[in-house]
């Protein structure tokens, strides 16, 4: 008995209620009694709560007017949301207690920030195929026209100066030569160390003689150009954008919120609030807790039994206790232990605080990724001759920071969030305004509206966090699937 | 007298004189006394556990020794970072797993070394990369990540990323043991072509086709000890040893099934 088979069957498309929008359904919604029950008991349940709310906040909201009266009968709608309270409110709470006409001072910054993290996000996003040099450079130009149209012509130009820079100093980078080899590698740090120092007293020097007041910003700056200038030589824009981000816009930005030089008024920090503070808080915390994270796993890892004792220590210390109580010691305590007359700003207290708390759970999350490379990466790596902080850098970090982006995401969602914990010292967050605004006699009752509001808003922040590392997450996956 | 005979040969490119190791109590590598000559092939055989390794990892110092000398090229083995790195630009280093770098392509592979170690332009790596790619004959598969590769295209890729750094000496660790029968002979293939280049070679490998057909020498260890260095021809026809009879008989016996 044998079957020999000489005709090719032709292809046929799938069952219409196998594909398609109804085969969809089928598998997902309908695939089983259970699981049909459990569509309608879900609908059921959307169907009682959706309409109310939406009812609530958006078809029976009052927008419109500007004070109390206008969200109660006989003007307004009792039972809607009162969104009046908010809009009445949006500036306080963006911005706090910062005086008004100084706030663009604020929008400045941040659009500044836009200018020169989104295309480097957007650059970082894209897979190697579809990137492209130009969005480096096209989209911080396309900030400059904006600036001068909304802050005026000095702002623009110091835009449009940060925003050229990368480019240029990396351009002016591949032409230098290198430095003479035979000064070796201390040569060659002292060096470029002593030479920062040197710039950031000149740029000290030439602030004081334009009598600007804000001497250590513009020495920092200097500083920094300086020593960047040889450590960076050869890199890209892109690469110089990063760098330009962490070190001159920090700068730059605190320049501009704290004032006190080039006819900019003198803006102490207890003024600051709202959003914005979050976004400091949350800002300063995340660039400052990932750098220190990554160091204190590495010391916990440490052949030296000292280092590897002190990181421990620190680590295990911090994760005992609460963060509320981190702040405290950080503003209560810490003033005690200090000489007479010292004086620690508030803010700085608390952004120390939460960077090292965070620190200690970024070294955790960071620790479980180098675990996981292998000990053949180590020695391949030494084999090939690299010394410990290029292996480091180019071979086992890229690996083992990829792997805990998951990690990573979650310890920076919870920063952001646990930003909300520093009312405890006084400071005046978003969630600290809309308190007090719940407190204002004129607008008693708006509980709902206020909370509704502010988890709104840091569920679009922790949101737009949690969407971007999903991307980079695609992206940086290489290869093997 | 001493100094008139040593006039006449070639000084050795790899010394290694009375070199002890310790793994905690575990005695590793007892006495070992090895010279090898530039252009040498020489493969080391024995059983698992014997230390055949440990003892070629403490030529690139990926083991430290607790006695004895390792003199490779002329610089001594020390605690000294300098002589060490001045060793590992001299030694390449083949492994069991390939050990590329999974988060980069095969071609950045073999360029991250000479960019950041040697300070070479990246263009210029570009190049000889694609040159060293040619020769291990996989140079269609520049752009592509190590997870998508065989496993004998993946060591090949790992020789290109040793050559790409000009060593004078290459190490293999069991080069061909990860791999399916099939990809033996393409990374045996290379390796010979190595071979005949004139390389300086040490292998563990249990390759034994390849060590009677490459070797100048096989070297026999078993717990720890050099027991034999011989030429292939006598090492395989009449082993000096009972153990490396055991062994050999054992081996050959497997091989000879295939």
């Amino acid at each position: 008995m044998s079957y020999v088979k000489t005709v090719r069957t032709r292809d046929l498309p799938p069952p219409p209620t196998e594909s398609g929008l109804i085969g969809w359904l089928r598998h997902n919604l309908f695939s089983s009694w259970l699981n049909t029950s459990m569509t309608f008991v879900g609908l059921a349940v959307l169907l009682w709560t959706l309409p109310p709310f939406l009812g609530w906040a958006l078809f029976k909201a009052n927008w419109l007017g500007d004070s109390q009266n206008a969200c109660v009968q006989p003007m307004g709608n009792p039972d809607g949301a009162c969104w009046v309270f908010i809009k009445v409110r949006f500036g306080m709470l963006m911005y706090g207690f910062y005086p008004e006409v100084d706030r663009w001072r604020i929008d400045y910054a941040f659009l500044l920030l836009a200018a020169s993290a989104g295309p480097l996000l957007m650059a970082g996003l894209l897979s190697p195929k579809h990137r492209d040099e130009r969005i480096l450079m096209v989209v911080p130009s396309l900030a400059v026209p904006v600036i001068l149209a909304l802050h005026g012509a000095g702002p623009a130009s110091l835009a449009l100066a940060y925003l050229a820079a990368p480019t240029l100093l990396s351009r002016l980078g591949t032409r230098t030569g290198k430095l003479p080899p035979s000064t070796g590698f201390f040569g060659r740090a002292s060096a470029i160390v002593a030479a920062s120092i040197l710039a950031y007293w000149a740029g000290v020097l030439a602030a004081q003689t334009l009598q600007t007041g804000l001497e250590g910003v513009i020495g920092l700056v200097a500083g920094f150009l300086v020593f960047l200038l040889p450590t960076l030589r050869r890199s890209s824009s892109a690469m110089w954008r990063l760098a330009l981000l962490l070190t001159v816009y920090p700068c730059i930005a605190y320049a501009f919120f704290i004032g006190g030089g080039f006819g900019l008024r003198y803006v102490e920090t207890d003024l600051w609030g709202g959003m914005f503070l979050t976004l400091v808080l949350a800002g300063v915390g995340i660039t400052a807790s990932f750098p220190i994270g990554v160091l204190l796993a590495l010391g916990r890892r440490s052949n030296m039994p000292v280092i590897r004792a002190l990181c421990i220590g620190f680590i295990e210390l911090i994760r005992g206790v609460p963060l509320i109580s981190v702040l405290f010691m950080v503003s209560v305590m810490l003033p005690l232990t200090l000489p007479e007359g010292t004086h620690i700003n508030k803010l700085l207290r608390a952004l120390v605080g939460v960077s090292l708390f965070y620190a200690a759970y970024m070294a955790e999350v960071v620790r479980g990724g180098l675990q996981a490379i292998p000990r053949g990466q180590y020695e391949a790596a030494e084999a090939l001759g690299f010394r410990y902080w290029k292996s480091l850098r180019l071979v086992i970090l890229p690996q083992a920071l990829r792997l805990v982006i998951p990690g990573i995401t979650n310890t920076v969602l919870g920063l952001a969030k646990d930003t909300t914990l520093v009312a405890v010292i006084n400071l005046m967050d978003l969630l600290g305004i809309l308190k007090s605004a719940l407190a204002d006699s004129n607008w008693l009752g708006f509980t709902k509206e206020a909370y509704v509001f502010a988890g709104l808003a840091f569920w679009v922040i922790c949101f737009g966090i949690s969407r971007t590392s999903m991307r980079l997450e695609k992206r940086l996956r290489y290869g093997n699937r | 007298m001493d100094t008139s005979e040593r006039l006449g040969t070639p000084e050795p490119i790899i010394r290694i004189e009375g070199l002890n190791k310790w793994f905690g109590d575990f005695h590793v590598l007892k006495d070992i006394d090895l010279e090898v000559f530039k252009g040498e092939r020489i493969v080391i055989c024995g059983p698992s556990g014997s230390g055949k390794s440990t003892l070629i990892r403490c030529v690139n110092r990926l083991e430290s020794f607790q006695k004895g000398r390792v003199v490779v090229d002329g610089i001594e083995l020390t605690n000294d970072l300098k002589r060490i790195d001045r060793v590992r630009r001299e030694v390449g280093m083949l492994f069991q797993s390939f050990n590329l770098f999974p988060h980069l392509t095969v071609l950045e592979n073999c360029t991250l070394a000479p960019v950041w170690v040697r300070g070479m332009p990246l263009k210029e790596a570009t190049e000889m990369a694609m040159v060293y790619l040619e020769r291990v004959r996989i140079p269609t598969q520049a752009d592509k990540y190590p997870g998508q590769l065989s496993g004998g295209q993946q060591q090949r890729a790992a020789i290109a990323r040793c050559l790409c750094m000009n060593p004078k000496i290459m190490l293999f660790d069991e080069p061909t043991s990860a791999l399916d029968p099939e990809m033996i002979k393409e990374v045996l293939d290379v390796m010979v072509d190595l071979a005949k280049s004139g390389m300086t070679m040490i292998c563990v490998t249990h390759e034994m086709g390849f060590a009677r057909t490459v070797a100048n020498r096989v070297v026999f260890m078993d717990a720890g000890e050099i027991l034999e260095i011989n030429t292939p021809a006598m090492f395989f026809q009449a082993p000096g040893s009972d153990r490396a009879r055991l062994f050999l008989s054992q081996i050959l016996r497997h091989e000879g099934g295939d």
